[in-house]
């Protein structure tokens, strides 16, 4: 029995790290729920291979699970990690520049034989488990399949089935080191093999071995306590950013009054939002898996004429095939919410990486002037808040809205203080009625006094009226090539975007003086890590300011007296300095662009370097 | 087409209630007034609420369409229609919907989104106007042009193997499919009714002239002396007989179709192959009656409802599963689904 206590901690990052079918993603979110309910603050990242499954045993098929988690605030999966575990040497040889010095390695022995080194390009000789190159860190190496077979022994089970099961032995250790219960895993094992008891049972004693072992086999030498986070007070689930996004759309759906139609094709990393969606029948929510992208659109255009709050996600590829429908929300005037969950391109690009590099094509990617809302969510939690909005603006101004997420916040993890449907703001929805007939007609384009005009839906008599892309003559819609007519309609849609800005929040400081030497401006996902790196540098005496902006499009009212009370702007991206161009052009501000575009969010020692580069 | 129902409904609009203030702006002679008079005659005649009622197109001479009915419509982008349409019927089965396209809207930039409309069945009706040419555009060989066809895009002659839209609709797994022509009112009225009744996705291709960019494309199927040989028109449980007097038949030979003559005393009606519309190896076969009519021994090109077996709509499918999740799960509660399976509390 290891007799010693418990080490107190405030913070750890746990980087669980192997091959793509050793289901690494699994016991990282299993891991991420146990710490939740150990009422940690935590962010997560899941750094997968593009392919399913990658030759076993090879560097491009190395999967990664990082976790960071605390009794402090934590808005970032961390940068380097404290604890590497690695199931073979390709994970091994991936990951050694993510982890700290000292940090402590947990490996294991079975994935460093003769087939493994040579799979991952190692010399036999070279083994870093049997020469000095670990030196440095604590390494702790354990025969796990071999125990795994060990203790399945009686099962039954072939060896390829057993050897399944180990991933749930680093799970069962890691639940001991770091004092999380392991009922959570348990139940959720059960839920998943409920057809398949001779597999459940497999799985269960696995995870119950590696807990275990932790607790008998005094090989592991520390174990560690990590108290329950301060937080604000309340009730707590964990989610991504995927799954808040589509738990948003559903709000949306019941708080308007408005069947939900999802229009989508399957893409990398916006998916699983249709996977969620999906499984909300009973909400009535119409999930349509098109037959391509630009159906996935069109059909959620079709269903938004028809009344519904029509939907439709992609990434990347697949928003370049919906611009042109986009063109037609915006020249139909008809609500529509597009989620763009982006990832790093050009073209295929890198699925499975992120990157923030589709903020212009939001902007200006459709031929014509065809301007639409833009909302960009900056963490997970924020993606139910954010599309809440995002759908709300499209219903209440009659008007396509893109909803920028990305890879990093889609698949990230953390604990959110949801809120009740109560508190969810109403929806405000412009029906056409028989009031709005005049002269015994209905006048599809006659406006209200934000320039938002009404949705008349068919099934409604007296308002029968033809929409189109063609351009339309002010008022009644009827197709007009007349130049004057053209410029004043181009004129009202965008002034009815702009229009916008009075109604939507002005721009907060997230944190830091109101006015001072350098202002952070972050969009999107880079939130936390911003948040983190003023932190640190406040820390060392350096106060800088950071503010966060969700409404991409139009921008709050107020940002420009923002940005003029600094004397510098830094502008963090993961692309080539778009918001930076804009912000540029728009306030004719020499703002400092800092970009990075590896399909890896910022860590907070970059954005700490850099504003010590430029103070 | 003896077996069309009139309905019993009194005609709550007229034709004329359907014109808009729009002016119609085809070119003068076009086959498009023709089928646009048509469906005006039969809208009415449905037993439909006039609010009821949506056209949606796509791009193309044919989609401007909806701007003269006076119904809900939506003038869309080019190949969309379709798609569009999938997404209000789904959500609104209650109305019904009408897609106007062309030959190039809904078989060249939108033909993955027509395939696919089919196999799903949703209870759309699809005017497919088939020029065979690019008439907006002024020219350009389409996907039904025939083989050798000189336009603007090709000079020497079209290189593309055409489509057969029926065939490629029964390909597609269409559960109505016919042809008729804009030079025949009485068999597109007919036609238009049939494929209207019709509960799921109706495949209606329709013969229209372009007299400005390839005139008098179909006229070997309405011409006096040319009609009678090229074409033959289908009835349901009718044997297949066309030609001067009627007489000629097509009877199956060892499983395949043969062109007999009547008046040799060889063969008679009762040899003939009869027309059964619920058969989809017979609609497949029929389908395949496509050969130029220049060349020698043709078959006649067939008018009227080649098939037409009705299956679950779409629709139909997706709101049972609604109701079925929402019996089986009870209705959806939002608080209950934003607090999730595991949940925590930090108290004060």
């Amino acid at each position: 029995m290891t007799t010693k206590e418990r080490i107190n901690i405030d913070d750890v990052v746990i980087r669980f790290a192997g091959d793509s079918g050793d289901g690494i993603q699994l016991i990282g979110t299993e891991f991420t729920n146990a710490t939740a309910l150990s009422q940690n603050d935590l962010g997560t990242f899941p750094d997968f291979p593009a392919e399913i499954r990658a030759p076993a045993g090879t560097l491009a098929g190395v999967s990664g699970y990082q976790i960071h988690f605390g009794s402090n605030e934590i808005h970032t999966p961390g940068d380097l990690c404290d604890v590497l575990v690695v199931m073979n040497a390709a994970a091994l040889k991936k990951n050694l520049s993510n982890l700290k010095k000292p940090g402590i390695i947990i490996a294991n022995e079975d994935g460093f034989d003769a087939k493994n080194l040579r799979l991952a390009g190692i010399a036999d000789e070279e083994n870093p488990i049997k020469n000095n190159s670990l030196d440095g860190y604590k390494v702790y190496i354990i025969p796990i399949t071999k125990i795994t077979r060990e203790s399945l022994k009686a099962s039954g089970l072939g060896t390829k089935e057993m050897d399944r099961s180990k991933n749930m032995f680093i799970l069962g250790l890691i639940c001991w080191m770091y004092q999380r219960p392991l009922a959570p895993s348990i139940e959720e094992t059960k839920r998943r093999f409920a057809k398949n008891p001779a597999v459940l049972e497999a799985n269960l004693k696995v995870l119950n071995a590696g807990f275990n072992y932790g607790e008998t086999a005094e090989i592991i030498e520390e174990k560690f306590k990590v108290a329950p986070a301060k937080m604000k007070p309340g009730v707590y689930r964990g989610i991504t950013g995927n799954a808040a996004t589509a738990l948003g759309l559903v709000a949306a759906s019941v708080k308007s009054g408005l069947p939900l139609f999802y229009g989508s094709y399957p893409i990398t990393p916006a998916s699983d939002i249709l996977h969620e969606l999906a499984k909300q029948k009973n909400f009535g929510v119409i999930t349509f898996q098109a037959e391509d992208e630009i159906a996935a659109i069109s059909s959620a255009i079709g269903a938004s004429y028809g009344g519904s709050l029509g939907v439709t996600a992609s990434s990347g590829p697949g928003i370049d095939l919906k611009s042109e429908a986009m063109g037609l929300a915006v020249m139909l005037e008809l609500p529509l919410v597009i989620i763009n969950v982006q990832r790093a391109g050009p073209s295929t690009g890198m699925p499975t990486k992120t990157e923030q590099a589709d903020l212009l094509l939001s902007f200006y990617g459709r031929h014509g002037e065809a301007p639409m809302p833009i909302l960009a969510a900056n963490s997970p939690t924020d993606c139910f808040d954010t599309i809440y909005e995002a759908a709300r603006l499209a219903v209440e101004f009659m008007t396509p809205v893109t909803f920028l997420s990305d890879g990093y916040i889609a698949n990230g993890a953390e604990p959110w203080r949801f809120p009740q449907t109560a508190d969810l703001k109403g929806f405000k929805i412009n029906l056409a009625t028989s009031k709005d007939i005049s002269d015994n007609k209905y006048y599809p384009y006659m406006r209200d006094e934000r320039l938002v005009r009404t949705w008349a839906l068919p099934g409604t008599p007296g308002l029968e009226n033809r929409i189109g892309g063609i351009e339309k003559e002010d008022i009644t819609g009827n197709i007009s090539y007349d130049p004057k007519n053209h410029e004043k309609m181009v004129h009202i849609r965008a002034q009815k975007i702009a229009n916008i800005a009075d109604f939507i929040p002005l721009q907060a400081l997230d944190s830091g003086p109101e006015k001072g030497k350098v202002l952070i401006l972050g969009w999107g996902s880079t939130y936390g890590t911003i948040k983190t790196a003023c932190q640190e540098l406040k820390k060392e005496g350096i106060e800088v300011s950071h503010a966060h902006l969700k409404y991409m499009n139009p921008m709050p009212k107020n940002l420009g007296e923002i940005l003029s009370s600094f004397d510098k702007v830094l502008i963090p991206e993961m692309n080539m300095g778009q918001l930076l161009m804009l912000i540029r052009a728009k306030f004719m501000i020499p703002a400092i662009g800092y970009s990075k575009v590896r399909g890896l969010p910022f860590s907070t020692h970059d954005i700490v370097d850099k504003v010590k580069e430029i103070l | 087409m003896e077996n069309i129902q009139e309905t019993e409904h009194i005609e709550a609009f007229t034709s004329k209630d359907l014109e808009t203030d729009q002016e119609v702006r085809w070119c003068p002679g076009c086959g498009d007034y023709s089928i646009l008079k048509q469906v005006q005659t039969v809208v009415p005649k449905l037993g439909l609420k006039r609010e009821n009622i949506v056209f949606i197109s796509g791009i193309g001479c044919s989609s401007r369409f909806p701007y003269y009915m006076e119904t809900y419509g939506m003038h869309s982008i080019h190949g969309r229609a379709t798609a569009i349409a999938s997404g209000l019927k789904i959500s609104r089965p209650e109305l019904s919907v009408w897609i106007v396209t062309g030959d190039g809207d809904a078989l060249s930039i939108g033909g993955n989104h027509f395939i696919h409309l089919l196999r799903r069945n949703p209870d759309v009706n699809i005017l497919l106007f088939n020029n065979q040419i690019y008439g907006l555009t002024k020219g350009q060989y389409s996907p039904t042009s025939v083989e050798g066809q000189v336009t603007k895009s090709s000079p020497l002659g079209v290189l593309d193997h055409p489509f057969n839209p029926l065939a490629l609709s029964l390909g597609a797994e269409a559960s109505f499919v016919a042809r008729t022509m804009d030079r025949d009112p009485k068999h597109l009225q007919a036609t238009l009714h049939r494929a209207a009744a019709f509960k799921g996705a109706s495949m209606l291709e329709i013969y229209q002239n372009c007299n400005v960019f390839n005139d008098g494309a179909f006229f070997i199927y309405t011409d006096k002396e040319t009609k009678a040989a090229s074409a033959i028109f289908v009835e349901e449980g009718k044997p297949l007989v066309f030609g001067e007097n009627q007489n000629k038949g097509i009877r199956f030979n060892n499983g395949k179709p043969e062109i007999v003559d009547l008046t040799e005393g060889k063969f008679g009606i009762s040899d003939l192959w009869v027309h059964d519309e619920q058969d989809p190896y017979k609609a497949n076969l029929l389908s395949r009656f496509y050969d130029h009519p220049s060349e020698p021994g043709h078959f006649p090109r067939p008018f009227g409802v080649i098939y037409a077996k009705e299956r679950r709509t779409y629709e139909n499918i997706v709101h049972d599963q609604l109701d079925f999740a929402k019996e089986k799960m009870g209705l959806g509660d939002l608080d209950a689904l934003i607090k999730g399976k595991q949940t925590w509390e930090i108290a004060d």
